[in-house]
């Protein structure tokens, strides 16, 4: 830890916005008894898998999320009853992302453009929808990967209100309880020096859902969650001053099998592809 | 359509593809009636800049006819005939508010590229890699033109297609070259490389006032057209010492203005350039850069080196300490086509800039590999591909 960088929010002068503490996020099972799962279900797992039958396969995975449990800290079975094992104030830490970008457009536009919080997946690509029940409060769907696995992890959805506003300056929202990963952010709306538009600097924190292991794993996506926050922001940006999203989707080329040739401008699947070519830089 | 696919270092092939279709409210279709091949076309097949997919369509400098427009379109209508700029920008950004278009926010898709590669995106470009935007490019029949309305201009009364086609790259970068170097009346100007770029950027000193031009190649056809069309003094690198030719030449002071059209793949006679070819070769270096090491060396206290060849990466031995201790300024860039485009097609009209003689070689898109073999050896100025068979 010790080599670690402080956030950039300090930098920023932000404070930093600590998520709410709730559904995943709580470790509600005590020291011993995550050994004691994670123990057992590693031998209930090997096991199963030995058998290679129908039963041994419900084994291996009754033993997969002991091991969860065990690694997370977090069993839904404890959330439901209410009982918590775990030491009080046990937590695990958040993780922010600071991202900032200069738009050529005047501050009151950015505003309320980005204030329409229904606007926000024509530039996210990753976020499916997000609905404002009232002016406070609003429900968000986000799509958890890409392609093929985003049919089988499915979508991840959270309620969050805004716990700050000033108009045209800063916008501060958190998820509320029982998000499925816990989040919070903020976004200020700064005027750039020498009439260069406005600064708008995105601080997000969230939780890691899975404990240490959760979080360790979590740390590894970082990076590609940063980059992910600095294209929103791009295409934030273009939106803004362009009317339009830079794309290459649905043009021509000598590749037989493109992935989409639908004409769609800018889909999200677009980014999809861009992860791929990453992997020849 | 037929296009003019990279499918590996030195490997084109001309391919059947789908037609190009409007993407964006700001597109337009073109169908290509000249489409030049471009020293920096060469840095793409012979390998020297990363991030090219097998299939993509190559191309950059080429004009055409308007066939389609997108529904946010103003300026441009069906049949209009454009010369289309290489660099795709977005009017809108501080960048191109500025007129500093090839800097432009806004038109790279692969934007994240860019950023991790050289810190910051810069514009995308026609076909020039996926680093600039994977934008297919102009070895076709027909190509899509993002912010058509900012990167198409008309062809002007009196210059002939055979021409227009090089206000699309060459003269504006050429232009630009000249532009950047602050040239004042009097100077003496030596451009490293007679291409089409350093053609235009010798053509443009002149007219920027320079007293003398001094053009600086290996290739006798080359040096021979930089004699008769761009009026100026040559000097082969393969027969003279460079370094003393100019001083002599100079008084002893050095060129006021030393601009490098030549870029990243340059050679020389000597052991540097098997210095950095070897080092290109293991990867420890992107760039060959002769050529900007003799323009320091060269220059004259307090001058300015102008730089328009390409560089794509990392170079090292760079005089440094002559640089400082000499207070040169350095300036450069990929060229500006929005801001010079309008500029330069003023002074075709007028005759004070030519470049029709760039035009050697005309072509079918099915000759392409053969057009580059002819290009990459240099015997040739410009091979220009007529999709349409234009006669």
């Amino acid at each position: 830890m010790a080599n670690e960088k402080e956030p950039v929010s300090r930098v920023l002068g932000i404070g930093q916005i600590e998520p709410e503490v709730s559904g995943s996020s709580r470790i509600n099972v005590g020291q011993t008894e995550r050994i004691l799962s994670a123990a057992g279900g590693s031998l209930l797992l090997a096991y199963g898998l030995r058998k290679g039958t129908l039963g041994g396969l419900l084994l291996a995975v009754a033993g997969g999320s002991l091991i969860y449990r065990g690694a997370s800290g977090y069993c839904p079975l404890n959330n439901a009853i209410g009982r918590n094992t775990a030491e009080p104030g046990e937590v695990t830490g958040s993780i922010e992302i600071a991202r900032s970008l200069t738009i050529n457009k005047p501050r009151a536009e950015v505003y309320a453009y980005w204030r329409q919080l229904e606007n926000l997946p024509r530039f996210m690509f990753h976020l499916k929808e997000v609905k404002q029940y009232d002016p406070k409060h609003s429900h968000w769907v986000a799509q958890v990967a890409d392609g093929k696995l985003a049919k089988a992890l499915g979508t991840v959805e959270w309620d969050a209100q805004i716990v700050e506003e000033v108009e045209n300056e800063r916008l501060v929202w958190k998820s509320v309880e029982g998000a499925s990963v816990d989040n919070a952010g903020e976004v200020r709306f700064i005027d750039a020096p020498g009439n260069q538009g406005t600064e708008v600097h995105a601080t997000i924190q969230y939780r890691p859902p899975a404990g240490g292991l959760g979080s360790a794993v979590m740390k590894l996506f970082n990076p590609a969650f940063k980059e992910m926050i600095k294209q929103d922001l791009r295409r934030f940006k273009q939106l803004m001053e362009t009317g339009e999203i830079a794309t290459i989707e649905g043009q021509s080329s000598g590749r037989k099998a493109e992935p989409d040739t639908s004409g769609q401008p800018s889909s999200p699947n677009a980014p999809t592809d861009e992860k791929h070519e990453s992997l020849m830089l | 359509m037929k296009a003019l696919c990279y499918n590996g270092v030195g490997d084109l092939r001309t391919e059947r593809v789908p037609d190009p279709t409007i993407l964006n409210p700001k597109d337009a279709i073109i169908r290509v009636i000249y489409s030049s091949v471009c020293g920096s076309d060469l840095h793409l097949l012979n390998g020297y800049i990363p991030a090219m997919r097998e299939g993509d369509i190559i191309g950059h400098e080429f004009m055409g006819e308007v066939i389609e427009i997108g529904s946010d379109v103003k300026k441009l209508k069906r049949g209009d005939k454009v010369i289309v700029g290489s660099i795709i920008a977005c009017g809108e950004c501080q960048y191109c508010q500025n007129q500093t278009h090839s800097l432009c926010d806004n038109t790279n898709p692969h934007a994240w590229m860019l950023e991790k590669a050289f810190g910051d995106t810069a514009a995308g470009i026609f076909g020039y890699s996926h680093l600039f935007g994977g934008y297919a490019g102009s070895h076709a029949d027909f190509i899509r033109v993002p912010f058509a309305d900012q990167g198409a201009f008309l062809v002007p009364e009196g210059i002939p297609d055979e021409s227009a086609v090089f206000a699309s790259d060459a003269v504006p970068t050429g232009f630009m070259a000249a532009d950047m170097a602050d040239i004042v009346p009097g100077d003496v100007v030596a451009v490293w490389g007679c291409g089409g770029v350093g053609q235009m950027a010798m053509q443009t000193a002149w007219l920027k006032g320079a007293s003398r031009v001094i053009a600086i190649d290996r290739e006798p056809n080359r040096l021979q057209a930089a004699r008769q069309h761009s009026k100026a003094e040559t000097l082969d690198f393969s027969k003279v010492d460079i370094q003393e030719a100019l001083r002599e030449m100079t008084g002893g002071r050095g060129p006021d203005r030393c601009i490098d059209c030549v870029g990243m793949e340059a050679v020389s006679n000597g052991f540097a350039y098997y210095y950095d070819k070897a080092k290109q070769y293991v990867r420890l270096e992107n760039d060959r850069p002769i050529v900007l090491r003799d323009a320091i060396m060269a220059c004259r206290k307090g001058g300015t080196v102008s730089i328009v060849g390409v560089y794509s990466g990392f170079v090292d031995s760079i005089p440094m300490g002559a640089a400082m201790n000499k207070a040169l300024t350095f300036k450069m860039g990929q060229q500006h086509s929005q801001k010079y485009i309008p500029i330069l097609l003023e002074h075709m009209q007028k005759g004070e800039l030519d470049p029709s003689f760039l035009f050697t070689h005309k072509m079918s898109l099915d000759d392409g590999m053969k057009g580059y073999d002819l290009f990459n050896k240099k015997e040739t100025m410009r091979v220009v591909f007529a999709p349409g068979g234009a006669a």
